[in-house]
């Protein structure tokens, strides 16, 4: 009579563990494929870099989804289908051929999806930027981003700690009695020209920061000591907000620039206003 | 192993002054319990944090108690989200499961009196202690706890005063603290390891051990090479601190508008390769006891064999190797050569190899069972769901292209919650529900623990999925106001919906807290075997005594997991019955 009990009580518990487990699978996937409706999606990106690492998160998250939902929609059924029902249950230690089967598909499965990675990766890590790309210095320091153009000369005037006096300015530490520094500008946000080429050579003054902007696809570390280079083509005209990712202290949050991808016409207004501003 | 005795006299006679039995006991049994209360107390600390956090986040002019001024300020936030990691990490997931329910009942599923060395036991819970009144104490002292995250990078945490408040004293107890607490693990893990090896009973091979032992073996060797690793990188940061080096500072430092001159020839990444390296590690000492666990249930109440034993051994030991070639992929952006990436990203794919494994092992254990939900069973489930669900967002974020974007974002933290967090708490659930008949001779409430599991499994799920959106959205993690961000704007409502999932599911806690308060004084009377188990925690009294088997090691006939065996009345079959006893079943 307990065990009768015993069985009834179980068959309601594994009926409701195996619909959650169904129900919480089917949810989750219809919340993702919905998501960009719902506006739980990255913003398109602005670069073909972009474009290249989001066909790889849509073939990730096609492989990815299909083993989620079969797994969870497995575990629902077999604890439904096998709860105890008086029988026996089967005894074996379980199956060589399966075993191995298993292993070698998740294998070529989970490395030939990471080697299919690897190509957006070596696009913007591998190959450098080209001789002719804008180049722009960027700094990271609690709690601002600050940009550095090299001006009409060409070239990144000298900087040293000694110099560096924000109360004046001087974000960077440019060296006053350096000729070359005389016109770099020295800017809050970044500005860049439409489908040129960008190098950015990302510093940081204090602690670790990141940079991050979501339209780039990109995040890089700003690591206090190194000067890391990255580099892209942005393809659409518009303003895009720059975010800190690396966390470097109480202001973490507030640590927020804007990108301006620009028409040649304004980019290059907006440089001489900058220089304006400057004198 | 074979010359041993099959009758050993125990190393140390009981004790019979409270204190000598009770705290600085040499028990294996009471140290365990020591580290369980440890972890206990540690996780509603962490839990109460979190919660705060959460009020913060989505009402951020609420007063709230504890709070010094009653409304948070940003360092306050980070000062929290700090110590919640770190107490999380290492008084909750590197206790419990190991420490704890290790200690234990390794020495007893191997049919041994002790831990190979008691007092070494006593030493390392102590130590422990000592750790986490240290970390504690930072909330303490003026500015307060360290605000640079469990991970904390240099240069922001080598620093000092300057680079925040917390950055101070907070920090370097922090530092001393994590220090303090490697040593103890260290000392755990050699514990465990020579326990391991040479205390196994007559007839207990390797290949009869229970997973759980495997589990806890092979958890330990990870201890035992990456605690050594971060305890030299605590003191080389806490050598910059006080001593003025430079292993993680560089040269011409501009922190407030002051040169850091005293500073020159450090690296922040050696940090992050130091911290790393213990770091990946540490993810597997929280959850591969859980899986030890898990496997261990799911068998008992499928009443079947353990699908794949061996296979199910050599995934842990895969994981366990595998899990010290990819720290890398914790530092894709952070300015490491690119082409190392190559290297750490495909070696984190193949470690979704082992852990699928085990994935379709647990279901083939399932599969042709005759499941009985209890409540360890109920946590066992979750677990493997969990462990499904936390494992597969690890395959977007081992890509070093997609990790460009969701680094540092939410998503990360929905990933390693459910997965090190949540996966490996169901593990000490199912633990504790298991177990806990043996440990303290009751049983706990089976309606409490069920009102537990359906409060928490699908609360834990409420709370971390949305938040790989906010990820993908590329929310930053760590950011303790979305106020100044226009894209954080319109996810204010998910902000929400967390926070109050994160009530109910801490709520539901409570019942689980009252449940194992109460059933430790009117807990049903447990029996010797009352989920007729087949391992050798089952054939002694609940609770064992002193030396656990009264002078008399039993001897081992079989495998772990007998269930079901064809031709016998009984469907279970124990380790130790010899061939004869087994026939008569």
């Amino acid at each position: 009579m307990e065990k009768e009990q015993n069985s009834k009580g179980s068959a309601a518990v594994a009926f409701i563990l195996g619909l959650f487990l169904v129900v919480f699978a089917l949810v989750t996937l219809y919340l993702f494929v919905d998501s960009p409706r719902l506006g739980w999606w990255p913003p398109p990106p602005i670069t073909s870099f972009g474009h290249e690492v989001d066909r790889q998160f849509f073939r990730t998250y096609v492989i990815v989804g299909a083993i989620f939902v079969l797994c969870q929609i497995a575990l629902g059924w077999v604890v439904f289908r096998f709860r105890d029902r008086g029988g026996r249950a089967t005894y074996s230690h379980g199956n060589q051929t399966m075993e191995v089967l298993w292993t070698l598909a998740t294998l070529v499965l989970f490395v030939g999806l990471g080697v299919y990675a690897e190509k957006a990766w070596a696009e913007v890590h591998f190959i450098g930027a080209s001789p002719g790309a804008l180049k722009i210095e960027v700094q990271g320091q609690q709690f601002k981003w600050y940009f550095r153009y090299a001006g009409p000369d060409g070239k990144f005037g000298r900087v040293a700690p000694e110099f560096v006096k924000d109360a004046q300015q001087n974000f960077f530490g440019l060296d006053p009695n350096d000729p070359a520094g005389k016109d770099d500008l020295v800017t809050p946000v970044i500005a860049v020209p439409v489908n040129r080429e960008v190098e950015l050579l990302i510093r940081s003054k204090d602690v670790t920061h990141s940079f991050f902007v979501r339209e780039l696809r990109l995040k890089q570390d700003a690591v206090p000591g190194l000067e890391i280079h990255i580099h892209f083509t942005p393809t659409q005209v518009g303003t895009y907000e720059v975010a800190c990712a690396e966390l470097c202290g109480q202001g973490h949050h507030q640590m927020r620039s804007f990108l301006q991808v620009m028409s040649d016409a304004d980019y290059e207004k907006w440089l001489k206003e900058q220089a304006a501003l400057l004198q | 192993m074979a010359s041993h005795e099959s009758v050993v006299a125990h190393g140390h006679a009981a004790p019979t002054g409270w204190i000598r039995k009770y705290i600085f006991s040499l028990d294996h049994k009471v140290i365990g319990i020591q580290y369980f209360l440890l972890a206990l107390f540690s996780v509603f600390v962490g839990m109460f944090l979190s919660l705060l956090m959460r009020i913060h986040l989505v009402w951020p002019n609420a007063k709230l108690p504890f709070i010094e001024g009653g409304v948070m300020t940003s360092e306050q936030y980070l000062a929290l989200m700090t110590m919640h990691g770190t107490i999380m990490v290492f008084m909750v997931l590197t206790t419990a499961p190991q420490s704890g329910f290790g200690n234990y009942f390794l020495p007893i599923q191997i049919g041994a009196a002790d831990m190979a060395f008691p007092t070494i036991n006593m030493l390392s819970f102590w130590t422990t202690f000592l750790s986490l009144v240290v970390i504690i104490a930072a909330f303490f002292v003026p500015g307060g706890a360290p605000i640079s995250g469990w991970t904390a990078y240099a240069p922001l945490s080598a620093l000092g005063q300057i680079a925040g408040p917390g950055q101070g004293l907070g920090q370097t107890l922090w530092v001393v603290g994590l220090a303090i607490f490697s040593g103890a693990s260290l000392m755990g893990a050699l514990n465990f390891i020579t326990t391991v090896v040479d205390l196994r009973t007559r007839g207990m091979s390797l290949m009869r051990m229970p997973l759980t032992v495997w589990a806890w073996f092979v958890t330990a060797v990870l201890g035992l090479l990456a605690f050594g690793v971060l305890l030299a990188a605590c003191l080389l940061l806490v050598l910059d601190r006080v001593a003025g080096t430079s292993f993680f500072i560089p040269a011409g430092l501009v922190v407030s508008d002051v040169v850091q001159s005293k500073h020159a020839g450090g690296s922040p990444l050696l940090w992050q390769h130091l911290f790393w390296f213990f770091g990946h590690p540490e993810v597997y000492i929280a959850i591969l006891p859980g899986m030890g666990v898990a496997s261990h249930v799911l068998s008992n109440f499928s009443r079947k064999p353990v699908f794949g034993y061996r296979a199910m051994v050599y995934a842990l030991c895969g994981i366990g190797f595998l899990g010290f070639c990819v720290w890398g992929h914790h530092m894709f952006i952070s300015g490491m050569s690119p082409y190392s990436a190559l290297a750490f990203s495909l070696l984190t794919m193949s470690i979704g190899v082992p852990s699928a494994i085990k994935t379709f092992n647990w279901l083939g254990t399932l599969w042709g069972g005759r499941i009985q939900f209890k409540s360890p069973m109920l946590f066992a489930v979750g677990f493997v769901s969990l462990f499904v669900t936390g494992g597969v967002s690890g395959l977007f974020l081992a890509q070093p292209s997609l990790d460009l974007m969701l680094h540092d974002t939410y998503y990360v933290v929905a990933h390693f919650h459910l997965i090190m967090g949540v996966a490996a708490i169901f593990g000490i659930f199912a633990a504790t529900y298991f177990w806990f008949p043996k440990m303290f001779g009751r049983t706990m409430n089976e309606g409490l623990a069920k009102l537990h599991f359906w409060i928490t499994f699908p609360g834990v799920y409420a709370i971390f999925m949305p938040m790989h959106f906010l990820g993908m959205l590329g929310h930053p993690r760590r950011y303790s106001s979305n106020e100044n961000f226009a894209f954080l704007q319109p996810i204010h409502g998910v902000h929400v919906f967390i926070t109050i999932a994160a009530f109910i599911t801490i709520g539901a806690q409570l019942v689980f807290l009252f449940n194992f308060l109460w059933s430790l004084k009117w807990g049903k009377k447990a029996e010797i075997n009352p989920w007729h188990a087949t391992t050798l925690e089952w054939t002694v009294p609940s609770p064992p005594p002193h030396d656990n088997f009264e002078g008399h090691l039993p001897a081992i006939y079989r495998g772990p997991y007998e269930y079901s065996v064809p031709g016998m009345t009984e469907d279970y079959l124990p380790q130790h019955l010899t061939p004869e006893q087994a026939k008569a079943k």
